[in-house]
C-alpha cells in the first residue's frame, strides 16, 4: 500500500486500516529478529537521527536496533550533547539537523506538541518517540502488537490502564489506539492522577483497583514518578502501592489468562509487585521485543514512502 | 462661546446609527453635537465629511504592555502608541512589568517623556505603577512618588500578590492616595500560568491546564476585601463564567469592584490551542463557549464594566517554540475594535454596551479624559467605517507584536481617523 503519512505524531492520525497495516508489517519483520544474522538491506543508504532530549533506554535503543537491522545509518543526539544546552532554540537545532539531509528524525522531548512543532518545519519524516504528556504512538503500537501476538486480536478484549493517567503519554496514545482497534478500555487511578476532563474520554474510570480489575483481560501498569508525591498529588509511595500496586492476588480477580503490561522502567513494589513482574503473566519483556518489530515496520513505512509514491 | 475650528459633518452615532450629526470642536474641546445641518458651518473651520462613518468617543485601553524600558525588541512606547492610535485609542494605560519595573518615579518619567516625544498629539500615555517593589510581592512600592510622577493606577499585573495580608495593606495605602488598584486575579499555587484552560483540550493535548477556579478564587478574595475595606479594586482581564458570577454577587452587595475583559475571550475558545498554536497562548487562557456567553452577558448588564486589550507583544521567534516554552500574550491594540464591532454586527453585543465598555467606563474608573460629547469635553473621538473589510497580516500591524491568533482572518470595521483633543493623529481622511 502507499503510505499516506509523512510523520507519525500520534495514533490519532492513523485510521484503523493504517494501524492494522503497521501491525501486519511488524509481524513480517519479526522473523528477521530471530535469524542468526539479523540484518537486511532494505533501508541501506537511509539515515535516521535519533534525537532524544529526554533520557530513554528502551525506546532509543529499540529504534537504533531497528534501524541498524534494516541497514539504515542511525545517529544519536542527546540534549546534553546538543546546542540546546547552549540556549539554541528547538527550531534552530532541528533545522541544523535537517541540513545534514537525514531521511527521518526520531525525537523524544519533554514538551507536549514538540513533535508536531518540528514536523511542521521539516521536510524529512518525523517520528514521535514521546512528547511531554501528549503522545507515545510507537509505544501504543508495540503494546497493541504484543497483545495481538498473545490473543490474535484485541477486538472485544478489556484492557485496564492503571496509574498516573494524567501525566502519561503512554495512556493517552493507548486509549486512542486500543479503542480504534476495538478493545474496551478502562482507567484506574487516584483522582489526583486523572486529567480534569477525563469524563470526555468516554471510558469507565475507577478509583478502586479491586473493582477495576474484575474481569479484565489485560492490565497495563504505568510508571509512578516520585515527583508526583513531591508535587503533593500523593501522600506517599507506600500508600500509593497499598491502593494501586498490581499484585498476583489482585490479578486473580481478572479474567482467566489475563496478562500484565508495563512500558518500563518499572519500580518494583510500587506499581507492580516484583513477583508479578517476573511471572509468566507478565509481558514486559515481550513488549521490548515487540518494540523492535514495530519500529522496524515504522521505519520501513515512513522511509520508503516517497519511493512508493513515485 | 468660542468659534468652531473643526466641524465633522454627517456622521452617524455608533449607538444610534440612524441619526446623522455634526460635531463642532473649538480649541480641542467639544462645542456641540447637533443634528446634521441644524447649525451653519463657520467659514474658517476645517471641515471633515464623515458620511458613511460612525462617530465614537475615543477608546481607552486600561491594560497594555509596551515593553519599554527593557524589551524594546518586542515593542517600544513609540510603536505601541502608534498601534494604539491605529486601533482608535486616545488613552492608554501601560503596565509596570517592564525591565526595570516601573516602581520609581524616574521610570514613570522616562515613559512619559518618550510618549510625549514620539506622540505629541496623542494617544495619551498613563503609566500604571508597581504595587510592590520589583513586583516581588514583598514590599509596598513608593506609591506617592509614583502618583506624583504620573501613575494613574497600581498593579502587580503579571505577578499577582499571593500574600493576602500584603495585598490588603497595599489596597489601604493606595486608597489613601485616591489611586485605584488593578489586580491580576490568579491564585499562583492553584493556577500556574500555563496558557491553556484546564479542560477537554488541555487533557487531549497533554498540557497542564489553568483552572477557571484559580481565577475565581482570587476574584472572590478581592471582592471580599473591597467590601470589607470599602476601597475600590479593579479586576483585570476576567476570562471565566465562574469569576463573572462572583463579581455579580459582590456588586449586588455593593462592593466597590469594577472589572474588565478582553476581546479575545469573547471570540475565541480554548479550541484555538488545538494545534499547539502559541499565538493563542495567553494568561488567563482562552476558555470555553459557556465562558464566552457569560462574559458577553456581563458586558451587556454592566457586571463587567470595561474592555481592555491586554496587548502583550512578543517577537516572532519567542512564540516559535513548543507551547510550554512560549510566552503568554496576544497583540491586540489594532484588532480590538474591529473584533468587538463584529460582535455588535452579529447581534451578540449592543453598540451601547460597546461604547460604554471601550470609551466611558474605563475613563470613569481611572479618572482619565472622557468625551461624552457634552460642551467642554475633550474632543477625543474616532471615525469608524463599519463596512470596511481588512485582513489581519503581519504587514498590516504597526505594532512590533505580530502575535495574534487572528492572523489571516478577515475583520469588518476599520478606524479611519482618531482625534485627540481635536487633533487627528492618523491623518487619513481629513480635508480642509
Amino acid at each position: 500500500m502507499t503510505w499516506p503519512h509523512k510523520d507519525l505524531l500520534d495514533v490519532s492520525q492513523l485510521s484503523r486500516a493504517d494501524a492494522v497495516e503497521i501491525l501486519r508489517a511488524a509481524k513480517s519483520f519479526q522473523e528477521i529478529n530471530s535469524r542468526p544474522v539479523k540484518k537486511v538491506p532494505i533501508l541501506k543508504g537511509k539515515s535516521v537521527i535519533l534525537f532524544f532530549a529526554e533520557p530513554s533506554t528502551r525506546t532509543k535503543t529499540s529504534f537504533d536496533v531497528a534501524g541498524k537491522r534494516l541497514s539504515a545509518d542511525t545517529f544519536s543526539l542527546q540534549k546534553s550533547g546538543s546546542s540546546l544546552v547552549k540556549g539554541e532554540s528547538l527550531k534552530d537545532t532541528v533545522l541544523t539537523l535537517q541540513a545534514m539531509k537525514p531521511d527521518a528524525i526520531v525525537m523524544r522531548h519533554n514538551m507536549s506538541g514538540a513533535a508536531q512543532f518540528i514536523a511542521e518545519r521539516l521536510e524529512c519524516a518525523v517520528i514521535n518517540a514521546g512528547d511531554g504528556w501528549h503522545a507515545h504512538p510507537t509505544q501504543a503500537l508495540l503494546d497493541a502488537f504484543t497483545l495481538t501476538e498473545r490473543w490474535g486480536d484485541v477486538q472485544g478484549k478489556t484492557v485496564l490502564i492503571l496509574g498516573d493517567i494524567a501525566h502519561s503519554r503512554v495512556a493517552r496514545s493507548n486509549v486512542r489506539l486500543l479503542t480504534l482497534l476495538g478493545a474496551k478500555v478502562r482507567l484506574c487511578a487516584p483522582k489526583t492522577l486523572l486529567p480534569y476532563a477525563v469524563s470526555n474520554w468516554n471510558v469507565p474510570v475507577f478509583s478502586d483497583l479491586d473493582e477495576a480489575v474484575r474481569g479484565v483481560d489485560a492490565i497495563m501498569c504505568l510508571r509512578l514518578q516520585l515527583e508526583r508525591q513531591q508535587a503533593g498529588l500523593l501522600p506517599d509511595v507506600r500508600e500509593y502501592s497499598r491502593r494501586f500496586c498490581m499484585t498476583i492476588p489482585r490479578l486473580s480477580k481478572a479474567a482467566k489468562h489475563a496478562v500484565v503490561l508495563h512500558p518500563g522502567p518499572i519500580n518494583r513494589g510500587w506499581e507492580i509487585a516484583s513477583d508479578l513482574a517476573d511471572a509468566h503473566e507478565s509481558l514486559i519483556l515481550d513488549q521490548v521485543a515487540s518494540g523492535v518489530d514495530v519500529r522496524m515496520a515504522l521505519l520501513h513505512l515512513y522511509l520508503t514512502r516517497k519511493e512508493r509514491k513515485e | 462661546m468660542s468659534q468652531a475650528d473643526l466641524v465633522v459633518r454627517s456622521a452617524a452615532l455608533a449607538d444610534n446609527p440612524q441619526a446623522s450629526v455634526d460635531l463642532f470642536v473649538a480649541k480641542g474641546r467639544v462645542l456641540a453635537l447637533v443634528p446634521t445641518g441644524s447649525r451653519p458651518l463657520p467659514e474658517s473651520a476645517k471641515s471633515v465629511d464623515a458620511s458613511g462613518l460612525l462617530l465614537l468617543p475615543g477608546l481607552t485601553d486600561v491594560h497594555v504592555h509596551l515593553r519599554e524600558p527593557g524589551q524594546e525588541w518586542k515593542e517600544t512606547i513609540a510603536t505601541g502608541l502608534a498601534a494604539a492610535a491605529k486601533g482608535g485609542f486616545v488613552n492608554v494605560m501601560c503596565m509596570a512589568n517592564t525591565d526595570p519595573v516601573n516602581d520609581q518615579a524616574s521610570i514613570t518619567e522616562t515613559m512619559l517623556d518618550k510618549a510625549a516625544r514620539s506622540h505629541p498629539k496623542g494617544p495619551r500615555l498613563f503609566p500604571v505603577g508597581a504595587l510592590t517593589v520589583g513586583l516581588e510581592g514583598k514590599t509596598l512600592a513608593p506609591m506617592e512618588e509614583l502618583k506624583a510622577a504620573g501613575c494613574k493606577a497600581f498593579s502587580n499585573d503579571g505577578r499577582p500578590v499571593a500574600d493576602t495580608e500584603l495585598f490588603r495593606r497595599a489596597l489601604e495605602y493606595a486608597s489613601d492616595l485616591g489611586i485605584p488598584v488593578i489586580d491580576h486575579c490568579e491564585d499562583p499555587h492553584l493556577a500556574p500560568a500555563s496558557g491553556i484552560n484546564e479542560g477537554v483540550v488541555s487533557a487531549r493535548l497533554g498540557l497542564r491546564g489553568h483552572p477557571c477556579a484559580g481565577e475565581a478564587i482570587q476574584v472572590a478574595r478581592d471582592c471580599l476585601l473591597a467590601e470589607y475595606l470599602g476601597v475600590p479594586i479593579h479586576l483585570a482581564h476576567i476570562s471565566s463564567k465562574m469569576s463573572v458570577d462572583v463579581i455579580r454577587q459582590a456588586k449586588a452587595k455593593g462592593a466597590p469592584v469594577t472589572a474588565e475583559t478582553c476581546p479575545h475571550y469573547l471570540i475565541l475558545t480554548d479550541e484555538a490551542c488545538e494545534t499547539y498554536d502559541t499565538n493563542a497562548k495567553v494568561n488567563p487562557p482562552l476558555r470555553t463557549r459557556e465562558d464566552q456567553r457569560a462574559l458577553l452577558a456581563a458586558l451587556e448588564d454592566g457586571t463587567i464594566d470595561a474592555l481592555a486589550t491586554d496587548h502583550a507583544p512578543h517577537a516572532a521567534h519567542e512564540k516559535e517554540t513548543p507551547f510550554d516554552e512560549a510566552p503568554n500574550g496576544i497583540s491586540g491594540l489594532e484588532t480590538a475594535l474591529s473584533v468587538t464591532w463584529g460582535l455588535v454586527a452579529r447581534g451578540e453585543l449592543s453598540a451601547k454596551a460597546l461604547v460604554s465598555a471601550w470609551c466611558v467606563r474605563p475613563a470613569e474608573i481611572f479618572a482619565l479624559p472622557l468625551n461624552r460629547f457634552q460642551e467642554g469635553d475633550p474632543a477625543d473621538f474616532i471615525l469608524f467605517d463599519p463596512a470596511a473589510r481588512w485582513t489581519v497580516t503581519a504587514q498590516s500591524l504597526v505594532s512590533k507584536g505580530k502575535n495574534t491568533p487572528l492572523l489571516g482572518r478577515e475583520l469588518t470595521g476599520l478606524v479611519k481617523s482618531v482625534y485627540v483633543a481635536g487633533k487627528n493623529t492618523l491623518l487619513t481622511r481629513e480635508s480642509s
